[in-house]
Formats: structure tokens, C-alpha cells, sequence
């Protein structure tokens, strides 16, 4: 049954894409996150996708081989009423940028639909198959 | 004897496993649609059934040797309709005993090497999924007909 393969497949898919899901969490979450006395903002995290194998050729997962930091400049806010801000009245803030990550987060969500369609279908598929000729 | 009544049944068993086949592929191709440099793969069903069937005999003949419509109008790549894509060639097979598997063309080529166009392989799926279920019913409908001519009633 080379079907159910597809289960192995759709769901390192599916836990590629929540872990993407994750990062994008993160990012958003630190997105006015001010940096500390050491001047180190929090840095944007994107996952990179890599192809696996399982078993054979035919079926080609996912998952995720790097969390990469981005390395874009941190944003430099003038505020110099702020606790946190230098000598020149700067504030450091994170790099996220959030309409990135909105649209990051729209895709992937879209990618875990898509693959639990398929895991359905294939569901569906191998339960009329185990009714065959009844 | 007992041949001929399997005959039916063999046919549409070859055609229920190549139909899970691509099932299995392009679920790996939906999976991939966002992994940088991945391509897409798909079989050329009219093909894998001729090799499956070994170019066919019987009344599987009919079903399995390739038409000749798109070689009379000129047509390359082995499609049928100018509108069809034509599937390149590749070595790659699925192992030893499966069906040759073909580098899909993308439309719409995309900045990370990506060659997985997503509405294409959401259809195919669909596609794939009825014929799988249109296989079943067929084989399901040879085994009550046996029966029933078994049975005699």
C-alpha cells in the first residue's frame, strides 16, 4: 500500500509549515522588542525548506534544515525620552519587518491547508479501498 | 479458464497501483511547494500503463496502446492536445519496479528554482483521486458480476 506513504509525506509537510508558523509567531512577537545595554536587538528568524527522502524516490518530504537570523540593520528610533535610548536619543529596535511576516504567515498557513486536504483525500481514498468488493 | 475471467481484474489492478503511484507523487510535489530548488515530478500515465501492461493483449489492448492522435497532428512530447504540457524526459524511476517518473515544465518559472506550480498539482490531485475511486468501482463491479455468474442467481 504505496499510499500510505502519502501520510508521511503531508505531515512532515505539515509540521515544516507549524514550525514556519512558529517562527513567524516569534518574529511578530519581537517585533517592538527594544534592544538591551549591549545594543543587540532582536534579529528577524526565517526557516529554510529542504526535500528529505522517505523510503523511496517517489516520495519527497520536507523539513526544516536552518533557522537563518536575518541580517538586516535594526531600526533606530529617536525617542530620547525612552529608558533605553543612547547618547543620541536612538532606540534600537528589533529588524522584523511585520508586513513580511504577515505575508509569511498567510502562506504558510495556506501550505498546512493544502496538505491536510491531501492527507484527507488520501484518507478517504484507502477507506473505499479497504471496502473493495464488498 | 480462469484467465479469462481475472483477465479484467489484472488490468484494472495495474492501473489502481500506477493510480497510487502518482497519488503518492504528487503529494510530494504539494509538500515541497515551497522548498527552494525543488522539482516537481509527475508520470505519463498512458506510457506507465503500456509498460505495465506489457503493451497489452486481450481486451486490454484497446485501453492501453497509445492512440496515435497526437502523432498525426504533429504533436511532441507524447501530448495529445496542443494545450497539454509536454512532460520532459528524465532517468529518474520510482526504484527498480515502478514507473518512470517525468520533470514537470513550470509555468510560471519562480526565483528560488522552484518548479511546482500549486493550482496545476491541486488539480492533478483531484484528478487523480476520482480515477482512483473510478478504478475501484470498476474492479468492484467485475468481482459482482463473477459472483453473481458464479452464484447463478
Amino acid at each position: 500500500m504505496s499510499m500510505f506513504a502519502i501520510f508521511g509525506v503531508s505531515g512532515s509537510a505539515i509540521s515544516s509549515q507549524s514550525q514556519r508558523l512558529n517562527v513567524v509567531a516569534s518574529n511578530l512577537a519581537n517585533a517592538d522588542a527594544v534592544a538591551g545595554p549591549d545594543g543587540q536587538g532582536y534579529k528577524s528568524r526565517q526557516v529554510v525548506f529542504q526535500t528529505v527522502p522517505l523510503g523511496s524516490e517517489a516520495s519527497a518530504g520536507v523539513k526544516v534544515s536552518a533557522i537563518q537570523e536575518s541580517n538586516a540593520p535594526l531600526r533606530r528610533v529617536h525617542n530620547p525620552s525612552h529608558p533605553s535610548a543612547d547618547t543620541d536619543g536612538y532606540v534600537t529596535q528589533s529588524n522584523v519587518n511585520p508586513v513580511e511576516e504577515m505575508v509569511n504567515m498567510i502562506s504558510a498557513s495556506r501550505s498546512y491547508q493544502n496538505n491536510v486536504e491531501v492527507m484527507n483525500t488520501a484518507k478517504t481514498l484507502l477507506l473505499k479501498t479497504l471496502q473493495m468488493g464488498q | 479458464m480462469f484467465a479469462n475471467l481475472t483477465n479484467g481484474l489484472d488490468f484494472q489492478s495495474k492501473a489502481l497501483v500506477l493510480r497510487a503511484d502518482r497519488q503518492r507523487l504528487i503529494a510530494s510535489n504539494i509538500a515541497n511547494a515551497d522548498t527552494p530548488g525543488f522539482a516537481g515530478r509527475d508520470i505519463d500515465f498512458k506510457a506507465a500503463m503500456r509498460d505495465a501492461t506489457g503493451g497489452g493483449n486481450g481486451a486490454s489492448l484497446a485501453l492501453a496502446q497509445p492512440t496515435g492522435a497526437g502523432a498525426a497532428r504533429g504533436l511532441a512530447g507524447g501530448i495529445t492536445n496542443p494545450q497539454h504540457i509536454a512532460l520532459q524526459s528524465s532517468t529518474t524511476s520510482l526504484g527498480s519496479s515502478g514507473p518512470r517518473t517525468d520533470y514537470t515544465v513550470p509555468t510560471q518559472p519562480a526565483m528560488d528554482g522552484n518548479s511546482v506550480d500549486l493550482d496545476r498539482e491541486r488539480a492533478s490531485f483531484v484528478d487523480n483521486a476520482v480515477r482512483y475511486e473510478a478504478t475501484l468501482r470498476f474492479i468492484n463491479g467485475t468481482s459482482r458480476t463473477m459472483l453473481s455468474a458464479i452464484q447463478g442467481q
